[in-house]
């Protein structure tokens, strides 16, 4: 190299410039954060809601067992037995107030259904309306639940999804319920994390999308062998199948994933449904660990998966979580699927897929540009405008392991992660846990939407400040006030009850629909209110998130003096409806006209 | 990652070279600088299309594109001519395969950070660092927010495994530098039964780094790298054992990126005490440092 002292200095100085440039970064484009605790008052006024964990006031005190699985698992139980947590809200009973359903997932253990006494507080009847002892010997423990009305007689019915025996559970008028698994045909035995209702052919009865996790032949709590791992932590096909059970309207189901084009065994975590590209027939999202995420689109009764070419199946990451919002408030649907980052180790980052403008399906992930990439260790996550200022906002319950604080498995987890399948698909080559967390003792967030494509993580201010290894999420307005109240179930943790003080000088509207041609649970009806020159699409879900489903109710903020002008319901029937007249602060009861 | 000269000789005193017909030089030698790009490329496409282990191919193309752009404007400026853009596509194309983020800038960023290094950390006129792995291993430290490195890909199966160690084992073959891979793995492997006797750790775990592609990448095309190893075929043995040593210790402590430290230290340290021991072998025999001449070339 010939002597150039100016440019020497040059490039020193360029060398140096770029060795800041991470610097910058950090602090640039540090996620807008707001100050933590500021006082419930303050917080009120400043983002425009606050939050108070009310669980025990409120008669609940669950908390979460997990799985003890077989003792050849012992080295990395805590990671095996690392989910089973789950809530899903219903209102069982038709009173009119939502109920909460809890999983529990030790051998032995009891899931709980919490009735809403109208005051504030529950009542745990799960035992007496005969749903809480399910997680019985031999038959496998509950890893979720979803509700819905598979026989049209007005009351919500109960798939339990497991680690085990998957259980159909019939709703006797809100007085019991009868277990009829065995008349329905489900099957044996089935390691799913996740379930939901839909009808995916519109005949107006509700079928039941299964999504596997560990194969359907392996019992983990009487291994074979320890093969049982994924073989890739990024391409892994190893998984459980998938299940498409058809209602044949007569309280059996047949089982069509294969004739209708579902045929996939990756390792499903999260699933959800909503009618993506307007055929209005709803299509499946599944969001898998070890690997791409899945979009099978309906193509009026069968199913093409069209991950790749709509963008979201492109890069493997962790799927745990699907959830729908209408971010924009332009009448479509973004769809949220959680991942891993961990500083230094493994930045997957969650993705937030944005649909582009025109007529081919397409998404971006937008995740970082909108600033809601980052969640850690992130599990189950739910839009939702908990101000009441006309945009949805998110939840992302995150953190996985949390032993001890000071010593971390990521070493070993990265160490064997990377190796060959013949090596990280055997349990037995996995170094022992021997106590230490793994992404654990994370701060929740909570992403408050200002409505111009940001999101502020508000968690710590507006009280939701916990640090428990949460896994499921569902919002419900628990206390008919006009408020999106959230219940998170932790891991090895206890349920916890965030209720939710609003504004009040932010409207809100909800509307509860009850179907006649179509399910009578209306799942897979989309409601768009409009007002003030806006517009917010939202659906009636059999399920979504991580392990969870939200309240069958749909919850719109409206702000300050709103103006609504009409509020269209397109029924899975193809049914359209427009609502007028509409006043705020109201719960609209809709039947579906015949 | 692997330059596209060899340099497994020190520079010999120039003697008049007589004329040659081109027509004449050996159709593989005169593809030689081209043989480890070429390779390297048909990884990256075999990996992709059988696995889709970018993160996009936009951002492997924004990582070769900066490190091209750098190496162009830097060697313009510093060596007068053109410089040969193969040993940058190589260091841009490690960087889009071995670095991982959601974002662009990181990719950007550390090809840049990898090219410059060669022009701004120079010890007698040599660069002391691999560019890639200096490149990653800052980006590692100074923007973990941000990037990881690759090491959960590629499908973690076999038909991968056989494809880069086919690919990587004719390239080292070919630059005369098997010796370094084969000596840093029989080290690895043996160090690995020590550690899982220490740790009580499956020895399996402690084998799985080397049958990841991380490990391949490595061992083939980075610690073999000619610009920056030693000059003797027994240094460079030495050299192999010192990384897997360090690289031991570091895991004993926990240290995720492991190889890449252990190079980052382990690399700079040998060429310095080889350049001592020239320095005062030169004195002694009253000769031009053979770095200096390479300087001056």
């Amino acid at each position: 190299m010939k002597k150039a002292p100016i440019a020497r200095i040059l490039v020193a100085l360029f060398f140096a410039a770029l060795l800041a440039v991470p610097w910058m970064v950090r602090h640039l484009s540090a996620p807008a954060k707001a100050d933590a605790n500021p006082g419930a008052q303050a917080a009120l006024a400043r983002y425009g809601f606050s939050l108070q964990e009310v669980a025990h006031a409120s008669g609940i005190d669950f908390v979460h067992q997990a799985p003890m699985l077989d003792s050849k698992l012992d080295g990395i139980m805590p990671e095996i037995s690392s989910m089973g947590a789950a809530v899903s809200i219903v209102d069982y009973n038709r009173d009119g107030w939502p109920d909460i359903y809890v999983t529990n997932s030790a051998i032995g253990s009891k899931n709980h259904l919490y009735r809403n006494n109208h005051d504030g507080t529950f009542t745990d009847v799960a035992d007496e309306l005969g749903i809480a002892d399910v997680n019985q010997p031999g038959t496998g423990v509950s890893m979720g639940a979803v509700w819905g009305d598979y026989d049209n007689d007005g009351y919500e019915d109960l798939f339990l999804i497991k680690w085990g025996r998957p259980e159909l559970f019939h709703n006797d008028q809100g007085k019991h319920f009868t277990r009829v698994s065995d008349q329905a045909g489900l099957p044996p035995w089935i390691n799913a994390n996740t379930a939901a209702w839909l009808d995916y052919d519109h005949d107006g009865k509700l079928d039941l999308f299964v999504a596997g996790y560990y194969p359907e032949d392996v019992n983990l709590w009487h291994l074979r062998d320890t093969r049982m791992m994924p073989d890739s932590f990024e391409y892994a096909e190893n998984g459980g199948r998938k299940y498409l059970f058809h209602n044949m309207g007569n309280g059996q189901f047949e089982e069509v994933s294969a004739k209708v084009g579902i045929n996939s065994r990756r390792w499903a975590l999260a699933c959800a449904a909503a009618d993506l590209n307007g055929s209005g027939y709803p299509d499946l999202f599944v969001a898998n660990d070890y690997g791409v995420s899945e979009l099978y689109i309906n193509d009026h009764g069968h199913f093409h998966e069209a991950g790749k070419e709509t963008g979201v199946g492109f890069a493997p990451k962790s799927g745990m979580n699907v959830s729908f919002g209408d971010i924009f408030d332009q009448g479509k649907f973004s769809i949220y699927v959680s991942n891993i980052s961990e500083e230094g180790v493994l930045i997957q980052g969650n993705n937030l897929w944005v649909p582009q403008a025109g007529a081919t399906l397409k998404y971006d992930n937008m995740a970082r540009d909108l600033g809601v990439e980052l969640g850690g260790w992130s599990f189950g996550a739910q839009f939702g405008d908990f101000s009441n200022n006309g945009n949805l906002d998110l939840y992302l319950a995150n953190g996985y392991i949390s032993l001890d604080r000071q010593r971390s498995y990521w070493y070993d987890f990265a160490k064997v992660a990377g190796g060959n399948s013949s090596i990280i698909g055997d349990a037995a080559n996995w170094p022992a846990f021997n106590g230490r967390s793994l992404s654990g003792y994370q701060q929740k967030r909570l992403w408050l939407n200002d409505g111009e494509g940001k999101f502020v993580d508000v968690a710590q201010a507006v009280g939701a400040r916990d640090t428990y290894d949460g896994r499921a999420v569902a919002l419900a307005d628990l206390w008919n006030t006009g408020a999106l109240d959230i219940v998170v179930a932790n891991q090895s943790g206890p349920l916890l009850v965030y209720k939710d003080t609003p504004s009040p000088e932010n409207r809100w509207i909800e509307f509860s629909l009850e179907g006649t041609k179509s399910n009578h649970s209306a799942i897979g009806a989309e409601i768009t209110v409009f007002w003030d020159g806006k517009q917010q699409l939202q659906q009636i879900s059999g399920g979504n998130g991580f392990a969870s489903q939200n309240d069958r109710r749909a919850h719109f903020g409206l702000g300050k003096n709103p103006r609504i002008e009409k509020a269209v319901i397109h029924w899975p029937s193809g049914t359209v409806q427009t609502l007028d007249n509409l006043t705020p602060d109201r719960l609209y009861t809709v039947k579906e006209p015949s | 990652m692997s330059q596209p000269t060899t340099q497994s000789k020190p520079p010999q005193p120039q003697v008049a070279a007589k004329p040659q017909f081109r027509g004449w030089v050996p159709i593989s030698s005169r593809l030689n600088p081209y043989l480890p790009p070429i390779f390297i490329t048909l990884i990256l496409l075999i990996g992709n299309l059988s696995f889709g282990i970018l993160e996009s191919y936009s951002k492997t193309l924004l990582a070769i594109a900066t490190a091209i752009a750098c190496e162009m404007v830097l060697g313009r400026i510093f060596l007068h001519k053109w410089p040969h853009p193969a040993s940058a596509y190589i260091s841009g194309i490690s960087v889009g395969i071995l670095l991982r983020s959601p974002a662009f800038w990181p990719y950007a960023l550390c090809s840049a950070l990898s090219i410059t290094s060669k022009y701004a950390l120079r010890v007698r006129g040599r660069h002391i660092w691999n560019p890639s792995n200096f490149g990653i291993c800052a980006m590692l430290i100074l923007a973990s927010q941000a990037v990881a490195s690759l090491s959960i890909q590629w499908g973690n199966n076999f038909a991968s495994l056989v494809v880069i160690w086919v690919l990587g084992t004719v390239i080292v073959l070919r630059a005369k530098r098997f010796h370094i891979t084969l000596t840093y793995v029989v080290c690895f492997i043996a160090l690995s039964f020590l550690r899982a006797h220490i740790t009580g750790d499956p020895w399996r775990a402690e084998i799985a780094p080397i049958t990841g592609p991380m490990y391949q990448l490595f061992i083939f095309f980075m610690i073999t790298d000619p610009k920056t190893t030693v000059r003797s075929r027994i240094g460079q043995c030495a050299v192999a054992v010192a990384i897997a040593v360090v690289e031991f210790f570091l895991r004993l402590n926990s240290s995720i990126y492991a190889p890449l430290y252990a190079l980052f230290w382990v690399g700079p340290t040998a060429l310095l005490i080889e350049m001592a021991i020239d320095s005062r072998r030169a004195r002694l025999n009253g000769e031009t440092l053979p770095q200096q001449k390479a300087a001056r070339a």
